[in-house]
């Protein structure tokens, strides 16, 4: 919100702003007004999109809980599945269980998502108008006309923090909507705008360190990453919220304790991390060029090692960035995951009913909690394997796949070869996931068998992870504009594995997600059937892609 | 031996038609020239004839193959250097030119040939490609094509982003081409290369070829301007067939005649008496400028 204060140079006398060494800059935000509405203009099916998305489904949600949990009993059943780790890593701190209402409910098991699509939505946007523009050379095109050294930035950001305000003025309409109480409804709606900005405002100063997009954005999907990890396994040493907890951005949202005993001054942190990362960022900026990052350009090799000129060479090397940060990324968040497994136990200890009442013993409670934590790995699997494919649309357009084939490479060569680096790669991730959430379970409770357990059932997740490269791959040869849409089953799968269960969706719906058609090893066996029909659905994705681009143009911009 | 030929090639993105009834032919061992400007087809062209865009209709035959079926055999056979070079910006451009010629060898040319065309065009192999300007990645796709030791050279606005010191480098390069008997088809929109290394034009405008021929063929074909100081009658020249333009000013006459008819405009003045005549011969750059510069492309050449 900080940043809506500069709105538009019109308005705005002209300030001095000051570089690095020490000059001060006359009309530093001139132009600002319409750098925002260029933005504007740029994003508005963007911003629909995401709009609709978020805010339908708060919408939405909010109905569909009244109708799967009808009474106070209903609710209350499902309150006491909120103390289980795996429950909680993916809801939030747990207030108001004893009375367990419909807001609370909202509170408790739809806020995270909520807070994390926002989040993710602040990264994307914020390093799309700021060091992909920078990166693409139209932010030098910009400057080249009468617009201020801060105009970008400031409209970006101002841009950043209106579809954030849009979005969490929506959810709180549509809370009100569904009938919650005024004020919680508000600060729900005022808790995903702020948690958005200052996920925006790390993005902003990731975009300064580096000078890549992708780049930024990757670090920043980190600091995200961290703060779940820090709010999930905080909440579980404390049902409401440890020290750790506190740790975290998302965790703020959450500790104004929403629709139980409403309290404002948690986000009050949020604004003010915001505002010391966007202050980091500024002084950040006044010691870089347009274009640089922090750190210079270091060179390279004269000539190409055999391993970049053999067949997959270029495809590893291109990848490799993103291969090493989700292979680090995943084996951490399984060492996080797996160590929570011990708490399962202290649970039992406490609850000695408990495993007789669900009707599982100590090992089939570890067993399920490892399967759910398996399973949202796969997520990450899954993102990984569609960005990695679509990646093929980035070398097309930009002329660079092009080149490749001008030298005589076959189409299919490239493309298949590339999908078959995608896919090792995800073999390889799918493999690090059970390793690492073993790894953790094993150390969490002494269970010799785990690791290779569960390295065994992240491998049966290999076919739902193909089934989405394979849509991607599909996309890509057949109607190469709309490849994006991959996401789109991406979301879903997150979507259904999130909060299917919560919302009791129609089977059709929760079906279409190939994650949700693996047997949950190892609570289930690794039954063939689905795991076949999967591989075929796969297989014939990736053949139609690979005909496709044999049939098709080859698009440059 | 024919080593381009296009028949009434028709390409159209949506409503947009490319290419409209393209004719091209280049025989093998000659340089060609491809003249147009922004936006005439001519990257569109030279995609087709890479294989990268299938033609809606009409054929294209490359190398004596079909450019889009046996794409990968006739890519083994050729170079090219696309308008917009855009590169890997983490590869260094030393690890691009080894990729971009691994394949006819098998492996990347490490030979002199690499080493001097690094050090005529002056470029640091070991700079990562995002540091590189734009006259830099051109110079790395250069580099690239004139290492391959192919049959066909396809350039795209090849000089684009060049200095004049690196234009030269590349001209004498093309020249080498031709006399090592290597086809070379080169688009451009600069008059004085096309005008320096080719044996044939031909110009597109709007997906058509509008003319075709050796330099000598076109001007044949082309005006000259003409002035004169005559008391010949203005309008009867003005009337005469092959005479543009026509200005008087007192007995000062200005005009523009087609070559074909300037023996008889010539014979019409000597006969009613000239004292000062001036025929400036159509350099390129007039016949280009005729040809997208204004109306007279559409009542015909």
């Amino acid at each position: 919100m900080t940043a809506t204060t500069v709105t538009d140079h019109r308005h705005a006398a002209p300030r001095g702003g000051r570089l690095r060494d020490g000059t001060s800059v006359r009309e530093p935000w001139a132009g600002t007004g319409h750098l925002l509405r260029l933005a504007l203009r740029r994003d508005r099916i963007r911003i629909l999109i995401w709009f609709v998305a978020i805010v339908g489904t708060v919408a939405a949600t909010v109905p569909a809980l009244e109708v799967a949990y009808p009474d106070a009993a209903a609710r209350q059943a499902r309150a006491a599945l909120m103390t289980n780790p795996s429950a909680v890593m993916m809801t939030g701190p747990a207030f108001g269980l004893d009375d367990y209402t419909l807001g609370a409910m909202v509170a408790n098991e739809l806020s995270l998502s909520l807070f994390v699509t926002v989040a993710v939505m602040s990264v994307l946007l914020t390093v799309r108008h700021t060091r992909s523009e920078e990166e693409s050379g139209r932010t030098e095109l910009l400057r080249g006309l009468p617009v201020g050294h801060y105009a970008p930035a400031t409209a970006a950001l101002v841009h950043v923090a209106a579809v954030n305000a849009a979005i969490g003025a929506g959810t709180a309409l549509a809370l009100l909507g569904s009938g919650l109480a005024a004020a919680s409804s508000l600060a729900m709606g005022l808790a995903t705008a702020v948690t958005g900005l200052v996920f925006g405002a790390v993005a902003s100063v990731m975009t300064q360190v580096t000078a890549h997009a992708r780049a930024a954005t990757g670090m920043a999907m980190v600091v995200l990453a961290a703060a779940f990890l820090a709010r999930g396994v905080g909440d579980v040493i404390d049902a409401q919220g440890s020290w750790l907890s506190w740790l975290s951005p998302l965790a703020w949202a959450q500790q104004t304790r929403l629709f139980v005993d409403l309290r404002w001054w948690p986000l009050g942190l949020s604004l003010a991390l915001t505002v010391v990362l966007l202050a980091v960022s500024v002084r950040l900026a006044r010691h870089r060029d347009l274009g640089a990052g922090l750190r210079p350009e270091r060179g390279g090799h004269a000539i190409a090692t055999r391993g970049l000129l053999s067949g997959p060479g270029l495809a590893v090397r291109l990848l490799r960035g993103t291969i090493i940060g989700w292979a680090i990324g995943l084996v951490l968040m399984g060492i996080t995951f797996g160590s929570l497994a011990n708490s399962l136990e202290d649970m039992l200890a406490e609850v000695p009913d408990l495993g007789a009442w669900i009707g599982m013993g100590s090992g089939d409670l570890i067993d399920a909690f490892a399967a759910a934590m398996l399973s949202y790995l796969v997520f990450g699997v899954g993102a990984f394997a569609v960005g990695a494919v679509l990646r093929l649309k980035t070398e097309e357009e930009a002329g660079r796949g092009e080149a490749v084939l001008a030298t005589g490479a076959s189409r299919l060569g490239w493309v298949a070869s590339w999908f078959g680096v995608v896919v090792a790669a995800a073999v390889v991730m799918l493999v690090l996931s059970g390793l690492g959430l073993g790894l953790g379970v094993q150390a969490a409770t002494g269970s010799a068998d785990a690791t290779a357990r569960l390295v065994g059932a992240a491998l049966v997740y290999l076919p739902a992870v193909l089934v989405m490269a394979g849509l991607a791959l599909a996309l890509f040869g057949l109607v190469p504009a709309f490849a994006g849409l991959a996401w789109v089953l991406v979301a879903w799968v997150v979507f259904v594995g999130w909060v299917g269960a919560l919302l009791d969706l129609p089977e059709v719906l929760v079906g279409l997600s190939p994650v949700d058609r693996t047997p949950t090893v190892p609570v289930e066996a690794a039954d063939g059937g689905p795991l076949l029909v999967l591989t075929a659905i796969a297989a014939v994705l990736a053949v139609a892609g690979l005909l496709g681009i044999r049939r098709r143009d080859i698009r440059s911009n | 031996m024919t080593a381009i030929r296009t028949e009434n090639l028709v390409k159209t993105f949506g409503t947009t038609r490319a290419l409209d009834g393209f004719d091209l032919t280049v025989e093998t061992g000659q340089v060609a020239g491809f003249l147009g400007p922004n936006g005439a087809g001519k990257s569109t062209t030279i995609r087709v004839l890479l294989g990268m865009l299938r033609a809606d209709s009409g054929t294209a035959t490359v190398l004596g193959m079909d450019p889009f079926r046996d794409a990968v055999a006739v890519h083994r056979r050729l170079a090219y250097v696309a308008g917009d070079v855009s590169l890997w910006p983490n590869l260094t451009g030393g690890e691009i030119v080894d990729l971009l010629t691994r394949v006819h060898s098998g492996q990347a040319r490490r030979d002199a040939r690499r080493a001097d065309l690094l050090e005529r065009f002056e470029l640091d192999p070991t700079k990562k490609a995002r540091t590189y300007s734009k006259g830099n990645r051109q110079k790395v796709a250069l580099v690239a094509a004139l290492c391959t030791d192919a049959e066909l050279y396809l350039f795209d606005e090849p000089t684009s982003g060049l200095d004049p010191l690196m234009e030269a480098v590349f001209t004498d390069e093309v020249r080498a081409l031709r006399e090592a008997g290597r086809t070379v088809l080169l688009s451009s929109h600069i008059l004085a290369e096309v005008e320096k290394l080719c044996d044939t034009v031909t110009i597109i405008r709007s997906g058509r070829a509008v003319e075709t021929g050796t330099l000598a063929d076109l001007r044949h074909l082309t005006r000259s301007s003409v002035t004169a100081s005559t008391v010949a009658d203005p309008a009867r020249l003005a009337a005469m067939p092959g005479v543009h333009d026509l200005v008087a000013e007192d007995s000062r006459l200005r005009f523009d005649v087609d070559d074909a008819r300037i023996g008889a405009v010539l014979a019409a003045l000597t006969e009613a008496g000239v004292s000062h005549l001036t025929v400036t011969p159509p350099s390129l750059e007039e016949l280009f400028m005729r040809h997208y510069g204004d109306e007279t492309v559409e009542a015909g050449v």
